[in-house]
């Protein structure tokens, strides 16, 4: 499979992105690279959409931003979990974990279900 | 993460950027994955490139960037703006609570022009805006000639005409009308204890149905229901739930109604009422069908309603009349009658019919409270005015704390906001107190008064006139701060300080305009007031103080009319003999109409040997009288009155009134001649005076009286003059009737004067409102000047002192400080006679014998205004010269 064009499914990336600001506020880059290095290289963001998800959940008051400076000293926007952000993480992940759970589960399967079942 | 660095805290010093914010994010990823792919030995031309690559479209991600920041700026400011707001609202209640007189009295200011206000427009709401309670109001005309002296009579229609009429036209979904010539308490409820008076409408068949109304119980009548007799009635919501204690099993029950069994077969809703829209002030209990056949040779007696058919217009329906109009007979056995309403069948809307009259006063009403809350608004700015002048070190020390003068300014319309929204909140409180205390005046014959309400219209009402009086009187005093220098006044104003001077002259100015306003307020009130007194002082041509009326009930039937003739006169005369042997009773008489009532016309007579041209004589208005009525009446009168003994079989006599006497006998004494009613003759025996026969104001046409031993009256009013109040004598004149006549019901005993009362009511009504609007502002007015004065000598304590330590007298510095005042006075007065002048000649349709010039009017005016601003001014005048000098030389 190539990685590098793995496409998200709708939302994964709100809940990576979310998931990369629990140890503490990142700037944009970094979180691109904590991604990339938290999945063993085998998520690519791409970052022509990173930005567009995180302003977003900046207006829907999910992150907070503030201007600092980067560890080489340049102005970089750091983007905070705020409280919102957390709860709606802890419930993404719940979701997310479920939604894996099915589509692992039926991809698993063996054998057509019973006819009876589907009817 | 390091704090916030110190150049970031300026980075937006000229506001928000978030097109830079986002490009510079954008610029440091790209640049900080350049620094990373140069680690890893890329060279930097080529990094650059692939981290640009990488990033992808970088200018639609910049425009993202700045749609979604923008909105998010605009977020923030509104949430700064409301956290502002909360701050300025509560500061504001901080300072008021600091002066709590100040708010006390801005706010009963503002309570009481405001429920003005909102009273008002309720008003003009219900009766002029709002469309009648009825389905499609808009489609409904009435259909009458153009209004004449001649009243009801030249206002109705014929039977056959009426179905001629709706047989022809074209332009209506259905016709339909109503027997106008009912009096009140024309039926006798029996059978349920004690008989009971009740006013019942004869409506033709289909009346509700184009009116779309709907029963709230049983059913309505049907259209062949109008032909031949049927005993059947429907209640009015009102009767049903006062007479049959809203029994729900009323339909289909029998009541007894002048003795004849009725069947009950349905009950209107509550909201059709239908005095309020045909027959102000009046209350209608039941209903019956109208028999047209019965009905054919009487006359002129249906008002015509008709129901336009969907996008016709009134002026295609009367084109239509136009049309139909010669095709129509007034009676169809007489083909001479035909054409005879050629250009009498004009269409105009309802609406107008029932409140067209009215739109005058409202609109002159509207303008009155208008006027107030101006004045009302005047006065408050001038309150703020001084206020911000002693506030001015307050706005001073927070402008230098770094407040924006647009700040100081929103500071003060939020403050005038509070005032006035509080002022809105008593104000509506009060105007549906007066509302509800309106609305339950049945004496007031207004159409639609009963459906008076403060509704959500008026709420809204409510909220522009608060917004629209805080905006009004708290930007002046906003700007005027805004606009002084704040340096000069954290230095301290002392009297002689220029911005005080400034604002003394906006205050004076404010002040000369609000008087203007309550002089012309003073001036309309006052010639209203007297037209009114005009309207009370028209000799009526009857003396109705003293004299009361009860509707009496008598059985007359008997195989001829010659017999009932008799019958009834042995009857009335037994009644009079009767009533006025009691103690305090001067003179009794019956009638069957009594003036300022509807009226009706008989056939026109015609003085013997005088050939006349059709049309030239008069149709008089018809009395059916007994004797003894003229006197008790008290009508002038010349001649002699009817006596006993004009019975069935003795000459035919009549009494015409003056007006009359003069077309049928120019010149000549009328009595002993005799007028000529087809082949019938009647020997005038006397000359009575002119009786206003519709209303008070207008004019009087002829008048004749018949014997009731003579021709068939339609009732009988007994009229009784008294020496003592009328109603200490109720009790003994009905126990007198039920002696003779079991069956009497307990009608009410009437005073004369309650329907002279009644009659000029609408006057009354809008004469006391706009006089009470009128003290209102003079009120306010006397406010405004006492406190521009008042405040002035305190500025000027100083230099009042120095004066009177230089050896000016208390006398010099209070006729100074009065002169002063009138002189202010007098600026507006000359200001307010201008307009008034203009005013008055816009409502000199709404006067009565009245110029528009009355001088003494204009005299009234500028006696009460100078007497309210010496008064105003004597006040603080009386502490100028109260100052002591040695004090005010020390305290500075």
């Amino acid at each position: 499979m190539n990685t590098a064009k793995l496409e998200f499914f709708r939302g994964t990336l709100d809940v990576l992105i979310l998931k990369a600001l629990v140890w503490g506020p990142l700037h944009g880059y970094a979180i691109t690279n904590l991604i990339r290095c938290q999945s063993d290289d085998a998520l690519l963001l791409e970052e022509g959409t990173l930005y567009p998800a995180l302003w977003r959940l900046e207006n829907k008051g999910l992150l907070d931003a503030e201007w600092g400076l980067s560890e080489n000293n340049r102005k970089a926007k750091f983007y905070r979990l705020t409280a919102a952000g957390r709860r709606q993480l802890r419930h993404q992940v719940k979701t997310w974990e479920a939604y894996a759970a099915a589509v692992a589960k039926v991809l698993a399967a063996t054998q057509p279900p019973l006819p009876e079942e589907i009817a | 993460m390091t704090p916030t660095p110190i150049w970031r805290r300026y980075a937006r010093i000229l506001g928000p950027d978030p097109a830079a914010d986002v490009k510079d994010e954008l610029s440091f990823h790209l640049q900080a994955k350049i620094d990373d792919l140069v680690t890893q030995g890329w060279s930097p031309d080529a990094a650059r490139h692939e981290a640009e690559r990488q990033f992808g479209d970088l200018r639609a991600v910049q425009q993202i960037g700045v749609r979604i920041g923008e909105k998010m700026e605009r977020r923030k400011r509104l949430q700064d703006y409301w956290t502002d707001s909360v701050q300025d609202v509560r500061y504001t209640f901080r300072t008021l609570r600091r002066d709590p007189g100040f708010a006390a009295i801005s706010i009963l200011i503002l309570a009481l022009a405001i429920g003005a206000n909102i009273a008002v427009f309720s008003v003009v709401n219900t009766l002029l805006l709002r469309p009648l309670p009825f389905t499609d109001s808009r489609q409904l005309v009435w259909i009458a000639p153009r209004p004449t002296a001649c009243g009801l009579s030249c206002a109705t229609y014929s039977a056959d005409a009426f179905e001629e009429f709706r047989e022809q036209s074209r332009v209506y979904q259905g016709v339909t009308g109503y027997m106008a010539f009912t009096t009140p308490d024309n039926m006798r409820l029996t059978g349920r204890g004690e008989p009971e008076p009740a006013t019942s409408f004869e409506v033709i068949g289909d009346f509700f149905q184009v009116l779309g109304v709907r029963p709230a119980m049983g059913r309505l009548f049907t259209q062949d229901e109008s032909r031949g007799q049927h005993p059947i009635a429907l209640l009015s919501n009102a009767y049903w739930r006062r007479q049959f204690i809203s029994d729900p099993a009323i339909i289909g029950k029998a009541v007894e109604l002048n003795g004849t069994p009725i069947t009950i077969v349905g009950v209107l809703p509550d909201s059709f009422d239908f005095g309020a829209v045909f027959s102000p002030g009046a209350k209608v209990d039941l209903f019956t069908p109208l028999d047209l056949n019965l009905e054919r040779d009487w006359g002129n007696i249906v008002t015509l309603i008709g129901r336009l058919k969907p996008g016709v217009t009134v002026a295609q329906a009367f084109d239509d009349s136009n049309r139909v109009a010669p095709n129509i007979y007034f009676n169809v056995k007489y083909p001479q009658t035909l054409g005879r309403y050629k250009g009498d069948l004009i269409p105009v809307s309802l609406k107008d019919y029932a409140t067209g009259k009215l739109r005058r006063s409202l609109i002159a009403l509207w303008c009155a409270v208008g006027a107030i809350l101006l004045i009302a608004g005047v006065n408050l700015s001038n309150l703020l005015l001084a206020r911000a002048v002693a506030r001015a070190k307050e706005f001073a020390v927070r402008g230098a704390l770094g407040a924006s003068r647009g700040r100081i300014v929103r500071q003060l319309l939020m403050e005038s906001l509070v005032l006035s929204s509080a002022g809105a909140a008593l104000g509506l409180g009060l105007a549906i107190m007066l509302i509800m205390w309106l609305a339950h005046q049945g004496s007031v014959a207004l159409p639609l008064l009963s459906s008076l309400r403060v509704d959500g219209q008026a709420l809204g009402w409510t909220v522009l006139i608060a917004v629209f009086t805080a905006t009004i009187f708290g930007l002046l005093p906003g700007l005027r701060i805004a606009s002084g220098n704040l340096q000069e006044m954290l230095k301290d104003s002392g009297p002689g300080a220029g911005l005080g001077r400034k604002h003394e002259r906006v205050r004076a100015a404010l002040v000369i305009f609000e008087v203007a306003l309550a002089c012309v307020l003073l001036v309309s009130a006052g010639l209203l007031l007297r037209s009114f007194v005009k309207v009370l002082d028209v000799d009526l041509g009857f003396q109705p103080d003293r004299s009361a009326s009860i509707k009496v009930d008598y059985d007359d039937s008997a195989p001829t009319e010659e017999a009932r003739q008799a019958k009834r006169g042995e009857i009335f005369q037994q009644i009079i003999a009767r009533l006025s042997a009691l103690p305090g009773v001067e003179a009794a008489g019956i009638s069957d109409y009594l003036p300022l009532g509807p009226n009706r016309e008989w056939d026109t007579p015609v003085p013997k040997g005088k050939i006349f041209s059709p049309g030239e004589l008069p149709d008089p208005l018809v009395y059916v009288i007994t004797p003894g009525f003229i006197r008790a009446l008290g009508i002038h009168m010349h001649g002699r009155d009817f006596t006993w003994a004009d019975g069935p079989h003795s000459e035919r006599v009549v009494l015409i009134n003056a007006s009359a006497a003069r077309v049928y006998w120019p010149g000549e004494d009328a009595v002993g001649k005799i007028l000529m009613r087809d082949k019938e003759e009647d020997r005038v025996v006397g000359v009575v005076g002119d009786v206003h026969e519709e209303t008070v104001e207008g004019g009087t046409g002829s008048q004749i009286y018949y014997p009731a031993m003579q021709q068939g009256p339609s009732g009988a009013q007994l009229v009784i003059r008294t020496s003592l109040p009328p109603a200490t004598l109720a009790a003994s004149v009905l126990h007198a009737l039920r002696e003779l006549n079991p069956k009497q019901p307990s009608a009410e005993f009437r005073p004369i004067q309650t329907i002279v009362d009644r009659a000029v009511s609408p006057r009354r009504f809008f004469m006391l409102l706009v006089a009470a609007f009128a003290g209102l502002g003079l009120l306010l007015a006397a406010l405004g000047i006492y406190g521009v004065i008042s405040y002035s000598v305190t500025q000027q304590a100083q230099a009042i002192g120095i004066r009177m330590a230089l050896g000016a007298s208390v006398g010099h510095v209070q006729r100074q400080v009065l002169a002063g005042t009138l002189r202010l006075a007098l600026a507006g007065m000359v200001l307010g006679t201008l307009v008034a002048l203009a005013v008055a000649r816009l409502i000199s349709s709404l006067l009565f014998a009245t110029s528009s010039w009355d001088l003494p009017t204009y005299l009234g005016m500028a006696l009460a205004l100078l007497l309210v601003a010496a008064i105003s001014g004597f006040i603080p005048a009386r502490r100028a010269s109260g100052v002591n000098p040695m004090e005010v030389l020390r305290s500075n």
